[in-house]
């Protein structure tokens, strides 16, 4: 009786050995090739707004890119606004203050008039109401 | 009836009569008083009308979407916006 509670016990630890791996997978996931390769080249960068925008007039390759990726982020700008009980528009506001933050440089970023910089050492330029 | 400022006629008589007598001056003053009242009438009128103007067009303000987030907004969203950049980095 005891060996049967043991063994399931055994199993359940597998199960969630199994499950964290697979939870984690995502986790650390990087970026697409070829996404991180049409940033590097400049032809696409960070809005304000919390997404990607075309610098340059884009290829059907890097429009299909950058799409896909903006659909992912609205849903999960969506998901967390809806968690931190925030609209859609100022939890993708607030990420688009830190991914402007966070690109390198050689990338390219939007500026609050409109205007697409290109991130060197220095702080970017960014919305006053950025943190 | 005699004093009516608007009957034309009556007016009429009324200004030849107040030529003759020492009412002139005193007709002169009726009808300058009913003109100020209408004036007034219609001043108070397009006053009204003008507050009313004044508070229709609030509405517009959603013009700029960005009004609606405020900077205590972002910062109380900061945390959770750097934690989703690290969970999900395959999409920013």
């Amino acid at each position: 009786m005891f060996e049967h509670v043991k063994k399931n016990k055994a199993l359940a630890l597998i199960g969630g050995v199994i499950l964290t791996a697979a939870v984690a997978v995502p986790v650390m996931a990087q970026r697409d090739p070829a996404y991180e390769a049409a940033r590097a080249s400049g032809k696409i960068g960070e809005k304000p707004d919390g997404y990607l925008g075309y610098v340059t007039s884009p290829s059907p390759a890097i429009k299909a890119v950058v799409e896909d990726i903006n659909i992912k982020r609205k849903a999960a700008y969506t998901r967390k606004a809806q968690e931190t009980n925030s609209t859609v528009e100022q939890f993708a506001f607030t990420s688009g203050c830190n991914l402007i933050m966070r690109t390198v440089p050689g990338e390219k970023y939007q500026t609050p008039s409109g205007t697409w910089n290109t991130r060197d050492s220095s702080a970017p330029v960014r919305d006053s109401r950025c943190p | 009836m005699m004093n009516n400022p608007f009957s034309r006629g009556k007016a009429m008589m009324m200004y030849q009569t107040s030529q003759l007598t020492d009412r002139r001056y005193d007709a002169i003053r009726r009808r300058m008083r009913s003109l100020a009242t209408a004036g007034l009438i219609f001043g108070a009128l397009t006053g009204l009308s003008a507050c009313v103007q004044v508070s229709a067009p609030d509405k517009p303000i959603v013009i700029n979407l960005n009004i609606n987030i405020k900077q205590e907004v972002v910062y109380r969203l900061d945390g959770d916006a750097k934690d989703l950049i690290n969970k999900e980095a395959d999409i920013f």
